[in-house]
Formats: C-alpha cells, structure tokens, sequence
C-alpha cells in the first residue's frame, strides 16, 4: 500500500475502504515490543528496591554495616561471572546470526552461559548463607531487609532465567533454529542482558559504594 | 539465627498448616447465611449447567476462549458478580451505621465490620471497577482499530483467568478464616504480623498479587495491540478517542502496577521472613509503604477514570451526530492527565509531615489535573452543543456524569488544599468525595458503555424503560447515599467507625441507608433490564450492526461480530472510520472472501489460574508442601505450553463465506421490511 491510498479523495470519488488481499501481521510481530514493556515493568520492582535501599540502607538497627560484612574480592568474582555469561550470551546469538548457524554451536554457548549464570548464583548463595551464620540475616535490620530482597530479587529473576534457557536448549534441539525460536532467543538474550544491567547497578550502589564510600 | 515468626510453631499442622475447623464461622449466624446463599445459588448453578449439559460448549466456547470479545464480556460477568458482593458489604455498613447510637452497638461486631469495610473498599476497586474497565477495552479497542484479536490472544485469557483467580482468593476469604481488618491499603504497621497475625492480611495480599499478574499482562497486551495492529491509515491522531484513553489507561497500568507488586511482596517479607521494612523496630520505616502503595494507588484512579471519558467521548459524539468537539485537546488532555497522575500521590497523607514546601508542590500539581480534566467537561459540552441530541440511555448516563462529576472534582480541588485536607483528612468528606468521582465517573462511564456496546455484542439492544429505571434510582439513590456523608464529613465525623455517641447524626445516616435502598432498587432494575431484554430480544434485534448510526469502526461489522471481526481490514481515511464511510458511499463487499488466520484456543490460562489460587491458600494458610506443590505445577504447565508451536489456524474460506451471506440476507430483508 503506497501512502497516497491513505489520502481522502477530494473529488467526490469512492476510496478503497478495506484491503482485498489478507492483511497479515507477521506472527510474532508484537512480541519484541511487549517484551521490551515487560523488561521495563521489570525494571520498576527494582526501582522500588534500589529506593527503599537508599532510604533504608543506613538503618542498622545497632547492627553491622556494609564495611564489616561485605567481601569485595568475593563480589569480584560474582561480577566477573555474570559478565561472562553475558559474553557468552552475546556469542550463542552471532553464532545464532550466522547464515547456516548450527545447532550444536548455539546450544554450546548457551550451556556455556548458564553454567557461568549458576556459578553466580551459588557464589550469592555463599554470600547469603555466610551473613546468616554471621548473625546478619535478613530479619537484623532494615538495612539487611533492604539488601537481601534487592540482591536476592536479582538473584531469582537469574534462576528464573536459568530454567527459561534450559528449556530453550531443548526447544532449539527439537525444533531447529526458526523464526520462533529467534524470537524465543532474542527475548532471552533481553532478559539476561538486562539482569547484567541491573547487577551493574547493585554493584556499584550497595557493594562498592558500601564498602569504600 | 532464626527469624522471629510462628511460621513453624507446633501448633502449624504439616499437612493443614494453620488451617482448622476453627477456621469456619460456624458460629457467626451473618456469615453462615451468605454462605448458605452463596452454596445454594452455585449448587443450582452448576446443577442447571449440567443439565443442559452446558459444560462442554462453556470449556470450548468460553473459558478457553482467546476471543478478546469472549473475554471482555467474560471481565464484565466478573465484575457484575463482585458487584453483588461489594454491594452486598456496603448495604450491611449502612445498617449498621444507620443504628449503631444511643449505646447501640449495632448488629455487626467491630471485628466483623472492620473486615467489612475492608473487603467492601478492595472488591470495588480490584474486582469490580477493573474488570469492568478491562472487559469494555478488551471487547472494544480491537474492534475500533479494526483488528482481528489483540497482540497476544493466548495471554489476553491467562489475564482473565489470572483477576478471577485473585477474586476467587478474595472470596474464600468470606468462608474459610476471614478477611484483613486494616482498610483497603492495609498500612503498616497494623497489617504487620505482630499487630494482624492471622490469615486476613494473607488473603489481602495474595489475592491482589495473583490478579496483579492478569492486570499487568493484560496492560502490556492492550499496548502492544494498540501500537502495532492498527488497521492502515490509522494514525495515531485518527484512533478513536477511547482507543487514547484506552493505550493511556494502559500505560499506567504497565507503570504503576510493577510498584503495587514490590509493595505487597515486602510487606509479605515482613509478615512471613521477619523483614524490617515497615516495622517499628530495628529501622523499619511504616511511612515508606504509605509512600510506595500511593505511588500505585493515585495512577490507578486515573486508570479507572480515563476509560470512562474515552465512554463518553464516544457517547456524546454519537448521540449528538457530531463530530466531537476539540479531538486533539482531547487527546492531549488525557495524556496530561496521564503524566500528572505520577505527580500528585502525596496528596493522599499531607498530614504525614512532609513540611509546607514538599505539600505545596503536590497541592498545586493536584490542583493542575483540573485544567486538563475541566477542558475535556467543556469539550463534551461543545460537542453537545448545537447537536442533534438523542436522549438514549448512553446519553442520560453521560449528562448525568457530568453533573455529578464535576462536583466530585470540585471538592476534590477542595481536598488538595494542605490546611483544608489538615482538618478533612481521614473524614467522611473523603469517602464522600471518592465516591463522588468513582461512582459518578466510572460507575455510571461502565453503564453508559454497558448501554452503548450491548447491542454490538449480542445482537440486541437493551430495554429502555428499565434502563431509564436503573438510571433515574441510581442518580437519585447516589445524592441521597453521598450529600449527608459530605455533610457529616464537614461536622469533622472521621471514616470506618462503627458506632456513634453523638445520636444527632443519626438522621444523615438514615438519609445515608435510604439512598443506599434506592442504589440497591436501581441494581434491581439494571438486572431486571438484562433479563427483559434478553427476554424481548427478537423485538429489540438489531441486524444493521448499527443500531446508534455511529461513527467509529466496531460499528461496520455485524453484531455480534463474526469471530474474525473483519471480512476485510479496514482503511482508515478519518478518526470518525465509519461515519466518513457511511458519507462517502462505502458498499459492502459480499464476494471475494478468503480464508482467515485466527488464534487456536487454549485452557493453560485456567489451568494456570487454578493453580495460582491453590499457590495463594498454599501460602495463606501455612501449608507449605501446598505452596511448593502447586509453584512446581504453575512452571511445569507454563514451559509445558511453550513446547507447543502450533497456536492458530484458518477459517476456512466457506465458512467465511456463510457466515458474510447470512449477514447480505439479514441485511436485505431489513431493506425490505423498512
């Protein structure tokens, strides 16, 4: 359809009201766009959970503070993790992207991802389990409320994130590579490189901010 | 080392958690006669359903259905239902009010009517209000842009089911254990464990977290539907002005309601993990909740009332047979409206403490809603004005709203006043003003759209006579329910009391009750309305599709619409679609047709829904293996449904062709008749 269809006849004539060929949306046309509403609502709930740490992140109920509990070179590590796996990530869709992708290929960059993404997720474990036996769970103050549900929440959506990819692991083994496992891929490839931006954030603002400002 | 919570107490079943027989009212005579109702109606229910061995044709036709006309009057079913409940909640607090002086304590006990007003404030707004509002725009918004469904058909029913499930919660609540006794945005510290240890704030907030789901995802839906299907030459500026408020309503929800989400899910850190948030102790701070629930809480007045004005805008236009006066202001002040609905939520606590310079700037920004909301009144004035008005019920609805609205918005300038809201906070001007604006904007926007799209969705028009007795019962009814609350809220009578030592209020409460009766005669009417029409249906049939002579596009298919909506796509050359269709001498194709691509139908959203409120009563009442059982199930059924690629089909191009020559034929012999 060219746009002058679109333009009111001025001299009286009868336009064409409707399309005689089926109109098609191609399917799955919307998607990327509802995904990217959802990353942002997403991206709301941590709002609120960067907010109630900065409001509540000094509130230690005359308990210990960042400086004494966090382990930076600990944290490090946890970064540099979830950071591979984002380049991990980013490699299984150029291969994805190559004329004649195989398989085999996106699938091994895809496991490769998520067994950085679990090394990330049982180091956070660590973490947790050693604040608790600490005497810092999440119920000591405020501050650690605060800290728990911001970095845990993060923690889940990565869990969430890990079964989502073994699924797809299995669905591009059984289906190949088409158009709705790209999209499939590509929704993930969102999903988990938002999780990495978020991470950025919860580095910067509670750890390294926490320990050295 | 281990959190301070009873959640493993000895006194926690294994397998019933804290659910006993002790739960049940079987002591409370109110409560076991709703419930004796409630059994007996459903019993007769699912007992006539058997009989005309309904079941099938409802899993197929119905509660499968990705059919966003389906769904819409599906969300309408749902909010009439839970109309009758918070209906129900509000005529037993007017009772009580109306006798509850002189030493009186009135038939409820405090404890019970705590949970009464509650429940009453949550139905209304998550299980009434929204769903009504989410059925008018799922049956609407695809048919005014000229598509064939919405962006995500198979979500649009997970939503559905989704807000059922969380009404479900919400109802058990009523007969096993009871319900949260903290006013319906249970602020802490009250709705924290040491001060409500029982299962009311649970059912509270796993019922609103469970719909939450449906709302948010029908929200991304209807954007990505009115963004991206379109019919051609649909330009943003050419939508239908319901469509706006429609894709505003919706972005609201998609930016407000992630916030609701994160607020219920702390307070339930609080309440199940020991968390400080909004605790006394250890540096909690109650205040923040207050601040985060109305940063959810204002937007969604505005996502109930922008649809309302999309209703009327489509009203007035119609009924006056012009074409609305001020189109872009009109669009441009709902998208004002939209933004300023993120600036203005401290208004709701001024008295919270802020200082004058932080209350200033909310009272100004309150203040400013009226501009743009006060443009849109002038707007529907002018379109009125030189028109060719018919006084149908959609119409008498729409003046009526805009009497009563405009004093609503009224006193709420007056509320947004710091030192005035200082002395009316937490009064009964409050409630009357809410009510005001909820009641006369979007209860009488839903009957005004109910009045106008009925016909397009069932092929008939509704009865006039009980419609102008529901209309005039209903007007009349809300003066007499809301004038003496307003009165009694500037003699300084503050909300949820349940008795009164001042016995000369008494009389503005039986004024109160008496309008409250009228309400309750006019809900009468509505339903008698419903049944009389249907009952006179062939003598109200409209086979035109256009019973109003409107002027958008969902009037340019027959009604009820096929399933495909559309033969053809339309093109789209003006805002008024099928008016400037009708003037330019449009004929409607009769040959041609071809096969059309559909969704296929789908019964993970029940399923998933069912297994969400089984996850809510699972966590509500302790019983964890019920919890881990059904979270497993809800994964399990989700990527179960991912593994199927196959979710649409075609209408074969013969059925496409019967169903366009029945209408050729309705459509002659109306010709004829004529």
């Amino acid at each position: 359809m060219s746009a002058q269809t679109f333009e009111a006849t001025a001299n009286g004539e009868t336009p064409l009201f409707y399309e005689v060929e089926e109109h098609h949306h191609p399917e799955g046309s919307s998607t990327m766009l509802g995904f990217w509403m959802y990353l942002m609502s997403d991206c709301l709930i941590f709002a609120i959970l960067f907010a109630c740490y900065a409001v509540l992140g000094h509130s230690y109920g005359g308990g210990e503070g960042p400086k004494q509990l966090f382990e930076l070179p600990l944290v490090a590590l946890n970064t540099a993790m979830l950071l591979f796996s984002s380049l991990t990530y980013g490699f299984a869709m150029l291969t994805m992207e190559r004329p004649g992708a195989s398989v085999r290929a996106v699938q091994g960059w895809l496991i490769v991802t998520g067994l950085f993404g679990l090394a990330f997720l049982c180091i956070e474990l660590y973490e947790f389990s050693n604040l608790i036996h600490e005497g810092a769970g999440p119920w000591r103050s405020a501050f650690l409320s605060s800290f728990f549900t911001l970095v845990g929440t993060h923690g889940l959506h990565v869990t969430v994130g890990l079964i989502w990819l073994v699924t797809l692991v299995a669905q591009i083994g059984m289906h190949g590579l088409g158009q709705a496992n790209r999209r499939r891929l590509m929704c993930l490839s969102m999903f988990w490189h938002f999780l990495d931006v978020i991470w950025i954030g919860v580095f910067t603002i509670v750890y390294l901010m926490g320990v050295l400002g | 080392m281990t959190s301070p919570l009873p959640l493993s107490s000895p006194s926690i079943s294994p397998i019933f958690g804290r659910l006993s027989l002790d739960a049940l009212p079987l002591h409370e005579l109110p409560v076991l006669v709703a419930f004796a109702g409630v059994a007996v109606g459903g019993i007769a229910l699912l007992a006539i359903i058997t009989y005309y061995k309904a079941w099938g044709m409802l899993w197929r036709d119905w509660f499968t259905s990705v059919d966003h006309k389906k769904i819409g009057i599906m969300y309408i079913i749902l909010g009439l239902v839970m109309f009758v409940r918070g209906f129900s909640d509000a005529l037993m607090m007017r009772a009580q009010q109306a006798m509850a002086f002189n030493g009186n304590p009135g038939y409820l006990p405090p404890d019970h009517y705590n949970q009464i007003f509650t429940a009453h404030g949550v139905i209304m707004i998550f299980f009434v209000a929204m769903p009504l509002v989410a059925g008018l725009m799922n049956f609407v918004v695809p048919l005014q842009i000229g598509a064939r469904d919405v962006s995500f058909p198979y979500l649009n029913n997970f939503s559905f089911w989704m807000t059922t499930a969380g009404a479900v919660i919400t109802m058990i609540s009523l007969f096993v254990g009871n319900y949260a006794r903290t006013g319906w945005l249970a602020m802490p510290p009250l709705s924290g464990i040491a001060a409500s240890p029982d299962v009311g704030v649970d059912y509270y907030i796993w019922g609103l977290q469970v719909a939450g789901v449906g709302t948010l995802l029908s929200g991304v839906n209807l954007i990505a539907t009115i963004v991206k299907m379109r019919a051609p030459g649909m330009t943003l500026m050419k939508m239908p002005v319901f469509v706006w408020t429609s894709l505003c309503t919706n972005t609201l929800i998609v930016a407000a309601f992630p916030v609701l989400t994160a607020v219920l899910a702390l307070l339930s850190l609080d309440r199940y993990v020991g968390m400080q948030f909004f605790t006394n102790g250890l540096g909690g701070n109650p205040m923040m909740y207050v601040n985060l629930i109305w940063i959810w809480g204002h937007p969604e007045v505005y996502i109930l009332i922008l649809p309302a004005f999309g209703v009327f805008s489509e009203v007035v236009a119609t009924f006056a047979s012009k074409r609305l006066f001020g189109y872009t202001s009109m669009i441009y002040a709902t998208i004002v409206i939209t933004i300023l609905a993120y600036l203005v939520w401290l208004h709701h606590f001024f008295t919270m403490g802020s200082g004058a310079s932080v209350n200033s700037f909310f009272a100004i920004t309150t203040m400013i809603i009226s501009i743009p909301t006060g443009a849109k009144i002038f707007n529907w004035l002018f379109t009125m004005y030189h028109g060719r008005i018919r006084y149908e019920l959609p119409m008498m609805w729409t003046v009526a709203f805009m009497l009563t609205f405009v004093i609503g918005g009224m006193t709420g300038v007056l509320l947004a006043v710091p030192p005035a809201d200082f002395v009316l906070h937490n009064s009964l001007f409050l409630i009357a003003h809410f009510h005001n604006v909820i009641i006369g904007g979007v209860v009488f926007g839903m009957f005004a759209g109910i009045n106008y799209w009925w016909p397009k969705a069932f092929g008939f028009t509704l009865d006039r006579v009980w419609g102008k007795r529901q209309f005039w019962l209903w007007v009349v009814g809300f003066w007499f329910a809301f004038a003496p609350v307003y009165a009694l809220g500037l003699m300084g009578v503050t909300r949820r009391l349940s008795q009164f030592d001042d016995a000369s209020l008494q009389p503005y409460f039986l004024v109160a009750g008496f309008g409250a009766l009228l309400i309750l005669a006019g809900t009468g009417a509505m339903f008698v309305q419903f049944f009389v029409s249907f009952r006179n249906r062939e003598k109200l049939r409209d086979v035109t599709g256009d019973p109003w002579d409107g002027r958008t596009l969902e009037w340019s298919t027959s009604s009820p619409p096929p399933d495909y909506n559309f033969p053809f796509t339309p093109v789209v050359y003006d805002n008024d679609a099928w008016w400037d269709m009708k003037r330019r001498g449009y004929v409607r194709p009769t040959t041609g047709f071809r096969k059309i691509h559909m969704p296929k139908n789908t019964g993970t959203g029940v399923i998933l829904a069912g297994l969400s409120v089984a996850f809510g009563f699972g966590m509500i009442w302790y019983m964890w293996w019920l919890a881990v059982v059904s979270l497993v199930g809800i994964f399990a059924v989700a990527i179960g449904h991912s593994f199927n690629y196959k979710r649409d089909f075609y209408i074969p191009v013969e059925d496409v062709v019967r169903t366009e020559d029945e209408r050729t034929r309705l459509l002659a012999g109306e010709g004829v008749s004529a």
